[in-house]
C-alpha cells in the first residue's frame, strides 16, 4: 500500500533557506544541504526547494545547488522557482532533480505543463497553486507569490485551474491555501476536500500545518497524498519521527524505519 | 570494476550516478556499443516514455547489442520495462528479453495514477539481488505503467493488486521503483546489483 508523504519544503533566497509568514517577511533558517540532510535522516519522504524569488526576479532556479543536493541526498527531491521552458527545467532535471514544479510560469503560459509532460512525462511535472478566497466566497490562484510587491490576484478560479493544469498533463498539484500559510492553524481542509473531489492525481497540501493533529485530518479528512510543511519543521516544533508515529497510531499508512 | 550507464536519453541519469558514486563507484555515462560489450555491469536508466527510449536506442544502434548482452543488467523504472516484449505506452516494441507486457495502471476513483511515492518490497523469491531486504522495507515509485506478476518476479509491489517491483530473467534485472532515490534500502539493492 501507497504511504502518504510528509514533505518538507525549503524555501531558497540568495543560496539559503528561509522562511516567511503569509509569503512575507523572511528569515534565514540555515544552509540547504545541511537542511536537507538532517530531514533525510529524520525520516522525510521527499523534499521540496523553492527558489522564491526566481519567478519574481525573471530568472530560472540556480543550478548548482541543485547539483550540490542531488550529490548527497538519497531521497525524492522537488524543485520550483521560475521554470519557464523545456530547456530550463531539463537543465535542473539533469542536475538532479526527480521533479520540476511550475506556478507563475505555468499561469503565464499553461502550455508550458503540455510541453513538461511531452518533453519528460506527467511524472515530473508538479504544477503548484497559490489559492486565497476571494471576498466572494470563491478560491481564485495569485501569481508571484514570493514577491508581496508583485503578487496578483487573478480572475482564474482555483478549482478550474487545477483541471486544466490536468487536462495538460500536470502528475502532481501542490496546492498552497495561503489564508493558511504560515499561521499553524491547520491545513485549510474544506478547500483541500474541494480540490481533492476534481484531482486524480497525487494532491500534496500546503499552508497552515501547526500540530500533529493537523497532518492527520489532512489525510483522514481531505485524503490528501502528502503534506507539506516548513516553519514547524525548521524550528523544531514537530520532529518527523514522532509526527510519523502518531500518524501509524492513528491509522494512517506511513514509511517508517 | 567497470560499470555504464546507457545514456538513452533519461532525466534521472545524474541522479543514479550520483548514488553509485555514493558506493564508490565511478560509472561511465556511454551510448558507445563496445564500451557497454565490455563493461563488468550494465545500468539501463529511464525516465520518461516508452516509445522514445526505444528510438533512442535504435537510433544509437543499441537495441541488438543489448538483447545480446552476457553481463549483469539493470534495468531502472523504463529501462525494466523496456527490458519486456512490448509496452502499451505507445504500444511499443521493447527489448524483449524478459517475457512479460507492461501495462497501464487503470485510473479508478481512490486510485490515483501516476503511482507515485513510498510502496513496499515484498520479497517472492531468494535471489542474491535482494540480500537483507527487510519485510518491511519500502521504496520509492514514480510511475504509469507497470510488469505483471510472472515467473521472473523476484518482488511484488502492491498498488491496486500486485505488480512486480523487482524481476529478474537471467541475466537481465529491473527495478520499478527508484533505487537511487530509495534511500538505506535503494543503496543496498543497487550495491547487491554491483556484487552480483
Amino acid at each position: 500500500m501507497l504511504s502518504r508523504r510528509i514533505i518538507p519544503c525549503l524555501d531558497v533566497r540568495d543560496g539559503k533557506v528561509v522562511k516567511g509568514v503569509r509569503f512575507r517577511d523572511h528569515v534565514v533558517m540555515g544552509e540547504i544541504v545541511e537542511l536537507a540532510l538532517r530531514y533525510r535522516d529524520e525520516g522525510a519522504d521527499e523534499l521540496v526547494f523553492y527558489d522564491i524569488t526566481a519567478s519574481p526576479e525573471g530568472r530560472s532556479v540556480d543550478r548548482g545547488w541543485v547539483e550540490r543536493v542531488a550529490r548527497v541526498i538519497d531521497i525524492p527531491f522537488c524543485v520550483a522557482g521560475g521554470i519557464r521552458s523545456v530547456q530550463e527545467a531539463r537543465a535542473v532535471l539533469h542536475a538532479g532533480a526527480d521533479k520540476i514544479s511550475v506556478n507563475s510560469p505555468a499561469l503565464e503560459r499553461p502550455e508550458l505543463i503540455d510541453e513538461l509532460a511531452a518533453a519528460f512525462g506527467v511524472q515530473c511535472v508538479v504544477v503548484g497553486v497559490d489559492s486565497l478566497r476571494d471576498a466572494d466566497g470563491e478560491w481564485r490562484v495569485r501569481q508571484y507569490t514570493g514577491d508581496p510587491s508583485r503578487t496578483q490576484a487573478l480572475p482564474r478560479r482555483s478549482l478550474d485551474w487545477v483541471a486544466e493544469a490536468q487536462r495538460r498533463g500536470a502528475g502532481e498539484i501542490v496546492l498552497n491555501c495561503m489564508g493558511s500559510d504560515g499561521v499553524r492553524q491547520g491545513y485549510d481542509l474544506e478547500q483541500l476536500a474541494a480540490v481533492r473531489a476534481i484531482c486524480r492525481v497525487p494532491l500534496i497540501a500546503s499552508g497552515g500545518a501547526g500540530a500533529i493533529e493537523h497532518f492527520r485530518d489532512a489525510f483522514a479528512e481531505a485524503d490528501v497524498d502528502g503534506a507539506l510543511a516548513a516553519s514547524v519543521f525548521h524550528s523544531g516544533a514537530i520532529a518527523i519521527p514522532a509526527l510519523k508515529q502518531a500518524l501509524a497510531a492513528s491509522g494512517v499508512t506511513v514509511r517508517r524505519g | 570494476m567497470s560499470v555504464v550507464l546507457v545514456d538513452a536519453g533519461g532525466t534521472n541519469i545524474g541522479s543514479v550516478r550520483y548514488a553509485l558514486q555514493r558506493l564508490g563507484v565511478e560509472a561511465a555515462l556511454t551510448s558507445d556499443a563496445a564500451a557497454i560489450r565490455a563493461a563488468d555491469k550494465v545500468i539501463l536508466p529511464g525516465v520518461g516514455a516508452a516509445g522514445p527510449g526505444m528510438a533512442r536506442l535504435r537510433e544509437l544502434g543499441l537495441v541488438e547489442l543489448m538483447r545480446s548482452l552476457t553481463q549483469p543488467v539493470l534495468g531502472v523504472c523504463l529501462g525494466m520495462q523496456l527490458l519486456c516484449e512490448r509496452s502499451e505506452e505507445g504500444d511499443t516494441e521493447c527489448l524483449g528479453v524478459v517475457p512479460a507486457t507492461v501495462r497501464r495502471f487503470v485510473e479508478r476513483p481512490g486510485l490515483r495514477v501516476p503511482h507515485m511515492g513510498w510502496n513496499r518490497l515484498r520479497q517472492q523469491q531468494e535471489h542474491p539481488l535482494l540480500d537483507g531486504l527487510g519485510e518491511q522495507d519500502w521504496a520509492y515509485f514514480v510511475h504509469s505503467y507497470a510488469v505483471p506478476v510472472g515467473e521472473y518476479t523476484l518482488a511484488t509491489t502492491d498498488y491496486d493488486g500486485d505488480f512486480a517491483s523487482v524481476i529478474a530473467a537471467g541475466n537481465f534485472h529491473g527495478m520499478q521503483f527508484h533505487p537511487e532515490r530509495s534511500a538505506r534500502v535503494g543503496a543496498r539493492l543497487l550495491k547487491n546489483f554491483l556484487d552480483l
